[in-house]
């Protein structure tokens, strides 16, 4: 393993990664959660998604095998000299669910953003992260003064659980985009601390 | 409360949508904004000496020819936020392929592989395979995220916070 651990060795000066997700359905203003935060321009990177993807180990052969390019935006938050924040905004397509998957492994949390225009956009992302028992918190997207939901209304017409805090955000601000990530962060350390004290 | 998976195909089944008129309420300019599919945007394309990018056809060159058809980094268990940096001041750069010289040339400050992937205009598979090969030879140490096993610790978790508040 060429990683190095926390405690020793020479890479102790690497910093470590963090992410975060930012997931929701298309146009519900994920980019420009991540731009309105983020330290750099977002960037795009891509993966590709093939069978060999899924365990061969050499394309030999598998020429006529179909590949799928995913295309991944995100930014970058550097927290001080040790860490570094990662925001990664979700593939939108249904298609892309095992991109999640890869994505969401050691995430410390989502964003789901809704979208009030087309509330049942954000339940995938909303099913995916209760399945897999990933924090999240749900983000309402202010789209030109068209919502006029409380956040109470929306927890019960995305069936929220109690627990998971609804904010309302306008995604291209970049102090509401702050207070998101703060209602996150502190929602991860509260479902922590009856595990440290238990 | 559902119980899980009860909605597993989950938009048609949840929750019924909020009052009428919201459907069908004019998105406006604003519901397109944001939206970009597909490569990355024109400024980090330009800026790479190496693009095999064109904008119309996409990627010119087949994306494992520069890894000689190998699709998966040698052991070196790389995650796209794992971040690495290079180990050596000097580097012989003739004994170097170009990729292998431009990643070498990136990290020289700690750099996940998801930046290298964006800067580089190289697919993550990809790099990972190369990153490999750096590691194999000494030249790139990598640290890896925490195991996805691993909860984060709390002091982490305020590490992370605190750095938001200061944005």
């Amino acid at each position: 393993m060429a990683s190095a651990d926390s405690d020793s060795g020479p890479g102790t000066d690497i910093p470590l990664a963090v992410k975060i997700l930012i997931a929701g359905g298309f146009g519900a203003g994920k980019t420009t959660m991540v731009g309105s935060v983020s330290e750099i321009t977002p960037l795009s990177t891509e993966e590709i998604m093939t069978e060999a993807s899924m365990g061969v180990d050499d394309l030999g052969g598998v020429e006529d095998k179909t590949t799928t390019t995913v295309a991944l935006d995100f930014g970058r938050i550097t927290i001080d000299e040790k860490v570094v924040l990662y925001l990664f905004g979700t593939p939108g397509q249904g298609r892309f669910w095992f991109m999640w998957d890869e994505l969401a492994a050691g995430a410390l949390g989502s964003v789901v953003i809704a979208d009030t225009r087309r509330l049942d956009s954000c339940f995938p992302a909303v099913d995916f992260f209760e399945h897999r028992d990933i924090p999240f918190v749900v983000a309402v997207n202010r789209f030109e003064g068209a919502c006029d939901y409380t956040p109470e209304e929306v927890r019960d017409a995305v069936d929220l659980g109690g627990d998971v805090p609804v904010l309302m955000t306008d995604a291209r601000d970049r102090d509401s985009g702050k207070r998101v990530l703060i209602a996150l962060v502190e929602h991860v350390m509260r479902r922590r601390s009856p595990a440290l004290s238990g | 409360m559902r119980t899980p998976g009860e909605h597993r195909n989950g938009a048609a089944a949840r929750g019924a949508p909020l009052r009428g008129p919201a459907r069908s309420r004019d998105p406006g300019p604003a519901a397109a904004r944001t939206r970009r599919r597909g490569p990355a945007a024109p400024d980090a394309r330009t800026t790479g000496a190496t693009s095999h990018f064109d904008a119309a056809a996409g990627s010119l060159v087949r994306p494992y020819t520069m890894t000689g058809g190998r699709t998966r980094p040698a052991g070196s268990g790389l995650d796209m936020i794992s971040i690495v940096v290079t180990t050596r001041e000097r580097v012989d750069w003739t004994a170097l392929e170009p990729e292998h010289a431009a990643i070498l040339r990136l990290c020289r400050r700690p750099v996940s592989v998801a930046e290298l992937s964006a800067q580089l205009d190289i697919p993550m598979t990809v790099v990972k395979v190369l990153l490999g090969d750096l590691i194999a030879r000494g030249d790139v140490l990598a640290r890896a995220p925490l195991p996805p096993a691993e909860l984060p610790e709390l002091t982490l978790l305020q590490a992370v916070l605190d750095g938001i508040r200061r944005l």
